[in-house]
């Protein structure tokens, strides 16, 4: 099967020279929920945010290798930006409504690629608030301030926020971080429906849930792409001691 | 003496310095209230002076500061929001960003009457203008640029970053993030800065002295070619150049130049204070 | 950067991937120009400073070309007779500049560190937009009431007259002290609490840890609120000219020169240049007057500007 994303020798270097991510090569493959963990600063986030060059924002920083998307080269001169955040979707660690009625964050992306037929921002606002199970408890209150959402809900509007883009790939960056254990099994739960129709790159809140969600797992160290595999091979059977070792809680 | 001696005399003498400072405000505003309160009539506001200015009212003086304050603000506004803006989301930590605001903190210390002769050299005579509503409006609205700029700046940084990064996250480009995500909540800093800019240029004199400012017009100006007269300058000339002028006269002029100006001063700070209060974030 | 989908997707492919590039579409276009609008402006500013030299060069450079420099510093102003020296205007500016910084910097430092140190935050509350409220009083207005009130108290002092360099200074010392104050408490804010924690902790009463903690970690941003309280003074002009006297002559060196009537640079271009006409050498006089008022506050805000930007790398919280 052809991957969805695939990325060759990727090195990413800050300002401050500091290497974020060394010689990264990894394949994404369509509609498989792939989970990168690692201790904290391995550059999990970082290679999140290169996915859909949210990395544009980060002043000074060096990229050396490609990613291809669909394979097309994401760096490459006359890429549109926007077109390639609105097809790989990312949702933040902290949820982030943007001020205005929960409405308003759900066509904010869409209106900004130029959609304003209300009858399709009206049903993309209802499918997505479906697909990441909210539509039951806000679909009365849409015109309500989105700050008033707990944070729970708050998490899952940022998720269908990106949902009603119609993305091909969403990106993940600890979603379930700030959420109580029951709004947490309410994100993992969706994944599974999410897969069906989308490609998944996760970044997990612990080992434990990436073992719960994950189809691909990829285990990252200092920058370092360690080890690869199908999740029930690598979280029982890793190759590498290093894997091992942070699987087994040897540290970080 | 005990080191608990020098902190109740330090405390003591700090206290008292600090209201050698306040208490003289506050005599300079009352007395001008006490002497000036008398003179205003409706009249006063809406008659426009007779008798080699010893009677009558100050009407052509307070429409033409006015009109002023308007051409201001159309001559800064664009170009200070814009500014600020550039500054804010735009500019680089580069070497021309930092001559930027060298640029801008010398424009605010530029003394007022050299942007009098600027504007005198500038738009009066070089651009033909005469002196004229239009050339005094472009001084002052260059004049004023520097405090817009800077509040208006610090307005713009306030919005959190994590807006930016969402919109831009959801397929938005850095002019419609900053159009839909930055400058409406920005927007009440941004007044805040453009009334205080104005409340500042309502009460110069010297930028307007050889620009625009008429010692006597009877009439209002007719179009902003026009010369017209101005309350700074106005009080200007009933102090010192008109002799036998009434002293109730000279103080009610003061008592509206001070009220126009702090109102404007007031309606900026209840912006900025109840913009604070709506933040959602 | 070519693409070879496999056979059976190469439709819905090449629909996607087309679409992340990019197209020419009018809002590209009208972002190009709002964008680049933007930058110009900010680059203007750089502009404008220099159109403000320029064109007081333009008016002003023929009195340094004309006038022997021998006597454009010379000591008599006496235009009437083709008497060009500024030196006493300059000397007047200075007497009354540096009257205005002895009231205003004691007084202001010190307000200063009531404000940030000392003072209940409700009190806080309300002294601050005071102090910002006495930055909005018109300069004339203050004029208005040296000329009015504050001469005919100094008068009862024993001057000859009331309007003298020390009225200017007093006048010029309240004007420059919202400057004074609002920056040097940004100073002493920008101390960290820590400095302040350690000292009381290890027994300093309040006063020690000002004096001996606080101050001396402020102390660049001090510097940097003094200087520009110059600034703004040196450049004042409505209320000077009416509350100096306007005598263009040297007083005789030592304390009483505060209390003799003056004429500064600010207040000569302003009386003068309504009566001159364009062209004469008085008027270029003028405009000469004006390119060294110019260039005194350029270098003052340049070093003080540049002293801000060596305290502290500044804050960049909005950048994209």
């Amino acid at each position: 099967m052809e991957p969805i994303i695939s990325i060759r020798n990727l090195f990413f270097t800050y300002k401050d020279g500091t290497e974020a991510l060394k010689n990264v090569s990894l394949d994404i493959y369509p509609n498989e929920v792939f989970v990168l963990f690692g201790p904290a600063r391995s550059g999990k986030t970082t290679l999140l945010r290169l996915l859909n060059r949210l990395s544009d924002l980060i002043e000074g920083a060096r990229i050396q290798g490609t990613i291809q998307f669909k394979g097309q080269d994401i760096f490459a001169r006359g890429v549109d930006v926007t077109a390639l955040r609105r097809q790989v979707s990312m949702v933040f660690a902290i949820p982030t409504p943007l001020p205005g009625s929960i409405r308003d964050n759900l066509t904010y992306g869409l209106r900004m690629a130029g959609i304003r037929r209300m009858s399709v921002l009206e049903e993309r606002v209802e499918r997505a608030l479906r697909q990441a199970a909210l539509w039951d408890e806000v679909k009365d209150r849409l015109d309500e301030s989105a700050f008033a959402l707990s944070g729970g809900q708050k998490q899952r509007l940022c998720l269908a926020r990106s949902l009603a883009l119609e993305p091909e790939v969403i990106l993940l960056d600890n979603p379930t971080s700030g959420l109580d254990p029951l709004s947490t099994g309410m994100v993992e739960d969706s994944l599974y429906e999410l897969k069906q129709r989308y490609t998944i790159i996760m970044v997990p809140h612990s080992v434990q849930q990436a073992g719960r969600v994950a189809d691909r797992a990829g285990f990252l160290l200092d920058g370092e792409l360690v080890e690869v595999n199908r999740a029930e091979r690598l979280f029982t059977s890793p190759r590498d001691q290093r894997t091992e070792d942070y699987i087994t809680g040897r540290f970080g | 003496m005990t080191r608990q001696q020098t902190q109740k005399i330090a405390v003591a003498v700090i206290s008292t310095v600090a209201g050698l400072v306040v208490i003289p405000i506050l005599l300079v505003i009352l007395f001008i209230v006490v002497n000036g309160i008398g003179a205003i009539s409706w009249e006063f506001l809406t008659a426009p002076p007779k008798n080699g200015m010893r009677e009558g009212g100050i009407m052509p003086a307070l429409v033409g500061t006015i009109f002023l304050t308007f051409g201001t603000a159309i001559a800064a506004m664009p170009l200070a929001i814009a500014a600020a803006i550039y500054l804010a989301e735009y500019a680089g930590d580069t070497r021309l960003t930092r001559w930027v605001r060298l640029a801008i903190v010398n424009l605010a210390g530029i003394p007022s009457i050299v942007y009098g002769l600027f504007g005198l050299g500038a738009f009066v005579l070089y651009f033909n203008f005469g002196t004229s509503i239009l050339a005094g409006s472009l001084t002052l609205g260059i004049m004023t640029l520097p405090v817009v700029i800077s509040t208006a700046e610090e307005a713009i940084l306030s919005v959190p970053r994590e807006f930016r990064v969402v919109s831009l996250s959801l397929g938005a480009t850095r002019w419609q993030t900053i159009r839909h995500q930055v400058l409406p909540h920005a927007l009440p800093g941004i007044i805040t800065g453009v009334i205080l800019g104005l409340s500042r240029a309502a009460g110069e004199t010297a930028p307007i002295l050889f620009t625009v400012a008429a010692f006597y017009v009877p009439h209002l100006p007719r179009s902003i070619f026009d010369q017209t007269m101005a309350l700074p300058y106005h009080l200007y000339v009933i102090s010192t150049q008109v002799p036998g002028m009434p002293l109730s006269n000279q103080y009610g002029t003061a008592l509206v130049l001070l009220l126009l100006v702090l109102s404007l001063t007031l309606v900026a700070t209840i912006v900025r204070s109840r913009m604070r209060q709506r933040r959602q974030w | 950067m070519s693409t070879t989908p496999i056979s059976g997707e190469t439709n819905v492919s090449t629909v996607s991937v087309s679409m992340i590039f990019q197209r020419l579409k009018a809002t590209n276009w009208y972002e190009f120009v709002i964008e680049g609008l933007i930058r110009l402006a900010g680059v203007s500013t750089i502009f404008i400073v220099g159109l403000i030299f320029l064109f007081l060069l333009r008016e002003g450079l023929p009195a340094f070309l004309d006038i022997p420099l021998r006597q454009l510093f010379g000591p008599r102003w006496y235009p009437i007779e083709g008497r060009f020296g500024i030196w006493p205007l300059m000397v007047g500016s200075f007497i009354v500049t540096v009257g205005a910084v002895i009231i205003a910097v004691p007084l202001g430092l010190t307000t200063a560190i009531y404000l940030g140190e000392i003072a209940p935050p409700w009190q806080r509350e309300i002294l601050k937009p005071f102090i910002e409220v006495l930055s909005g009083i018109p300069s004339i207005v203050l004029g208005f009431l040296g000329w009015v009130a504050l001469a005919p108290l100094v008068q009862r002092l024993g001057a000859p007259t009331g309007l003298t360099a020390f009225t200017g200074s007093l006048l010029l010392a309240y004007m420059s002290l919202p400057t004074i104050i609002s920056i040097s408490e940004d100073a002493l804010y920008a101390v960290p609490k820590e400095y302040r924690d350690a000292a009381l902790a290890i027994g300093a009463t309040q006063w020690q840890t000002i004096w001996r903690v606080v101050l001396p970690a402020a102390r660049s941003g001090l510097v940097i609120a003094v200087m520009l309280g110059i600034g703004r003074a040196i450049g004042e002009t409505m209320a000077v000219m009416m509350v100096t006297g306007n005598a263009a002559n040297i007083p005789p060196l030592g304390p009483g020169m505060l209390f003799q009537p003056v004429r500064t640079m600010t207040a000569t271009i302003a009386a003068e240049m309504g009566e001159v006409a364009k062209g004469s050498l008085h008027y270029n006089t003028l405009f000469g007057i004006g390119i060294i008022l110019f260039l005194i506050t350029l270098a003052i805000n340049s070093i003080a500007g540049r002293l801000v930007g060596a305290q502290s790398s500044r804050r960049r919280g909005g950048q994209l």
